[in-house]
C-alpha cells in the first residue's frame, strides 16, 4: 500500500491508533519505498530494518493491548542524521574516519525518539561533519533532489531532506548549525525547524561547532514538525547549554495558526536580505508570500539589521575555530581510522596520516582557517573581532524584535543548485547561508516553510521566519496560517506536486 | 589582510597534525586566501567598545551530586578502537627516534 508513504505523520500516528492500519504494515511501506528510490536518491547511510520493524511490532502491542501511546507520533517512520549516535548503528557524519565505527550509547534524541515509540528506520547522508551546502562533501557520494536529480538537496541535512520530499520517510532530524536544517528545506519544498539554541540536547550529536550547533525537526507539514519538536525538545541534564524551562508549546501554535488569522502579528521582512544576489524566482516567490500573509491580517513592514550582512564572514571564523578544536578528536588512538601505524611512524605521524585520509577538502580548509583564526597574532582581528560582531548582530535582533513579533526573508538566496556547479568553489557554497547563520550567532529559533515554486525554474523556494529566543510558538503560527493559505490557494501542498521518481 | 603563502599554508596543515600533500598545498593556498580575505570584512565593523559574545546563551556553571553512575564497560570503551592490547588502547611510539 505505497500511498502510506504519501500521508503525514499525525495522519499516520492517527490511522494506527484508530487501528485503520498497523504500524508495521507503515513501516514496511517506507522501508519498500526506500528499497525502490534510495539508490537513485542517496539519501540513506543505513537502513536499520529489522530495529525498525521491531520497533513498529511494539507499537502495534500497545493498540492492540489499549494502551495509551507513548507519544502522538508512535509508530511513525523517521530518518536520522547520521550525526547523531545511536548504539549499535554505524554513524559516520558522512566521513571516512569514522566510517564503520558503533557508537556505544544513545544520544538524548536518539532515546526520547524511541521512547517516544517513533520507528528509526536509518541514518541519512551528510556533508562531512556537517560542513557544507550540498551533501557533495559527504565521503559516501551526494544525495539527489527529489524534485529533480540533478541537483543538490541542501546541506549539511540533505539525506533528511530528500528522504522527506522522497517519500521515503514522514519525519526527519537535522542539525542546524549555520543553516543545515533550514536550507535543505527550503530547496526541497519541506519544513525545517532550528530550535532556541539548548533547546534540543546535544548530548551525543558529534560536534561541529558547538556554540551554534543545533538539533531540530523536518517534515512535509509545519503541524508534523511541531509534533516532533516536542518529542525531541527539553532539558537535559548531560548536556551543560541545555535550557532548563518547559519545551514552548508550538503543537497549539500551529494548529492555532491553521486557522487562519494572523490579525495583530507585526511582521518584519529585513531590508539587508533582498536585492541583488537573490534569483527573480526566489525574489517573486516571496514578496507573493508576503502578499499572502497580509492576506491573512498581519501587518507587514521592513525591518533594518544593519549587521546581518557581516554574519556570513562572522560565522566562517566562529565555526571553524570551533571545528578546528572539535575535530581535535579525531586522533586515530580510541576510536575511527587508523592510517600509517607501521611501527616506524611516531603517534604524532599517525595521527597526521590519518587524518590526511580521513578528512575531505572541506573538513581539512575549516581546520586550517580555524587553526589560523585562533593563531596569537591573528586571534584578535579574527576570532575575537567576530565574537564582537556576534554581540552587534544580537543586539540587530534584539532592537528588530522591540517593534515586530517575527522575522522574514527567503531562506537561501537561490532554488537548488546543480550537483558539482559550486563544488570547486568554496566562497560560492558558503553563500547558500547567507540569511540563515544570524539566528545561529544569536541562539534565536527559524524555520523554513516552503513559499512556493520559482517561476525560472520550477523548484521550491522557503520563507524563512524567525523569533525571539523560546519564542517558537509565533514563528509556528506564522508558518501554519501561511501554509494553509499557500496550500488552499494551489490546490493542495506543494510537497505533491514532486515528479514521480522511477522506482 | 590575508595573502596566505604557501608556506604558512604548510605550517596550518602542521599544526592541525594534516599530512597534506604539495597539490593540495597549491589548491589550499589559493582557496585560503580567498576565504580570508572574504572573512576578513568583519574588520569593517567598529566594535571596539563591543563585548565578545562567545555563547548565545549565558552560561552558568551546572553542579550535580557526584555520585557514582553506571559508564562504558572496558569491552565497550575498547569495541570502536583501531587497536588495543591487553584491555588498553595500543598507541604507537608517542617518542620521536631522536629521543
Amino acid at each position: 500500500m505505497s500511498d502510506l508513504t504519501r500521508l503525514t505523520a499525525a495522519e499516520l500516528a492517527d490511522k494506527i491508533q484508530k487501528k485503520d492500519v498497523s504500524a508495521v504494515e507503515v513501516a514496511q511501506a517506507h522501508l519498500d519505498r526506500i528499497a525502490a528510490v534510495d539508490k537513485t536518491v542517496n539519501a540513506f547511510l543505513y537502513v536499520d530494518t529489522e530495529r525498525a520493524l521491531s520497533a513498529a511490532r511494539a507499537v502495534d502491542e500497545d493498540v492492540a493491548a489499549g494502551r495509551e501511546p507513548a507519544s502522538p507520533l508512535a509508530g511513525v517512520p523517521l530518518a536520522l542524521k547520521d550525526v547523531f549516535v545511536m548504539e549499535g548503528a554505524p554513524t559516520t557524519c558522512g566521513s571516512k574516519i569514522l566510517e564503520g565505527w558503533s557508537p556505544p550509547y544513545d544520544a538524548t534524541v536518539t532515546r526520547k525518539l524511541l521512547e517516544a515509540g517513533v520507528v528509526i528506520l536509518g541514518k541519512t547522508n551528510m556533508d562531512e561533519f556537517a560542513m557544507g551546502s550540498s551533501t557533495e562533501n559527504s565521503a559516501f557520494g551526494p544525495s539527489r533532489n527529489p524534485w529533480d536529480l540533478d541537483r543538490i538537496p541542501g546541506g549539511s541535512g540533505g539525506g533528511s531532506s530528500a528522504s522527506l520530499a522522497a517519500f521515503e520517510a514522514p519525519l526527519a532530524i537535522g542539525t542546524d548549525t549555520g543553516g543545515s536544517i533550514r536550507q535543505p528545506g527550503s530547496v526541497t519544498g519541506t519544513v525545517g525547524v532550528k530550535p532556541t539554541y539548548g533547546g534540543v540536547s546535544r548530548y551525543g550529536l558529534v560536534a561541529f561547532s558547538s556554540s551554534l550547533d543545533q538539533g531540530g525537526p523536518c517534515a512535509r507539514t509545519v503541524l508534523d514538525a511541531a509534533l516532533l519538536h516536542e518529542v525531541i525538545g527539553g532539558h537535559d541534564p548531560l548536556d551543560s547549554t541545555s535550557i532548563d524551562a518547559p519545551v514552548p508549546p508550538v503543537v497549539a501554535a500551529a494548529r492555532d495558526g491553521a486557522r487562519g488569522d494572523l490579525s495583530g502579528m507585526r511582521i518584519g521582512i529585513v531590508t539587508e536580505f533582498q536585492g541583488d544576489g537573490y534569483q527573480a524566482g526566489v525574489t517573486a516567490a516571496f514578496v507573493q508570500a508576503v502578499e499572502t500573509l497580509k492576506g491573512l491580517g498581519a501587518e507587514v513592514v521592513e525591518v533594518s539589521c544593519p549587521h546581518f550582512d557581516y554574519a556570513l564572514p562572522a560565522y566562517y571564523l566562529i565555526a571553524p575555530s570551533e571545528a578546528s578544536s572539535n575535530l581535535a578528536r579525531f586522533d586515530a588512538m580510541r576510536y575511527g581510522l587508523r592510517t600509517g601505524d607501521d611501527s616506524a611512524n611516531s603517534a604524532e605521524q599517525v595521527m597526521a596520516l590519518t587524518r590526511e585520509a580521513g578528512f575531505g577538502a572541506e573538513v581539512k580548509r575549516r581546520i586550517m582557517i580555524g587553526t589560523y583564526a585562533l593563531s596569537s597574532g591573528y586571534y584578535d582581528a579574527y576570532y575575537g573581532q567576530a565574537q564582537k560582531v556576534r554581540t552587534l548582530i544580537t543586539q540587530d535582533f534584539e532592537k528588530a524584535f522591540e517593534s515586530v513579533d517575527v522575522l522574514i526573508s527567503p531562506t537561501t538566496p537561490t532554488t537548488a543548485f546543480r550537483i558539482g556547479e559550486r563544488a570547486d568553489d568554496p566562497m560560492a557554497m558558503y553563500l547558500a547561508d547567507l540569511c540563515t547563520i544570524p539566528a545561529n550567532l544569536a541562539g534565536t529559533p527559524a524555520m523554513s516553510v516552503p513559499a512556493g515554486l520559482s517561476d525560472e525554474d520550477g523548484l521550491p523556494v522557503g520563507l524563512q521566519v524567525m523569533a525571539p529566543a523560546l519564542a517558537e510558538p509565533r514563528m509556528y503560527k506564522v508558518a501554519a496560517a501561511f501554509e494553509a493559505a499557500r496550500d488552499a490557494a494551489s490546490g493542495g501542498a506543494l510537497i505533491h506536486r514532486v515528479p514521480e521518481l522511477e522506482a | 589582510m590575508p595573502n596566505i603563502s604557501r608556506d604558512e599554508v604548510a605550517h596550518l596543515a602542521r599544526l592541525a597534525r594534516l599530512a597534506v600533500t604539495e597539490d593540495e598545498l597549491d589548491t589550499f593556498a589559493g582557496q585560503l586566501d580567498v576565504i580570508l580575505q572574504s572573512v576578513a570584512r568583519v574588520g569593517e565593523v567598529a566594535a571596539e567598545d563591543i563585548p565578545p559574545t562567545s555563547h548565545a546563551v549565558p552560561l552558568t556553571n551546572v553542579f550535580r551530586e557526584d555520585l557514582v553512575r553506571p559508564g562504558l564497560t572496558q569491552q565497550q570503551a575498547l569495541a570502536g578502537a583501531p587497536a588495543a592490547e591487553d584491555g588498553r588502547f595500543r598507541v604507537p611510539r608517542i617518542l620521536g627516534e631522536e629521543a
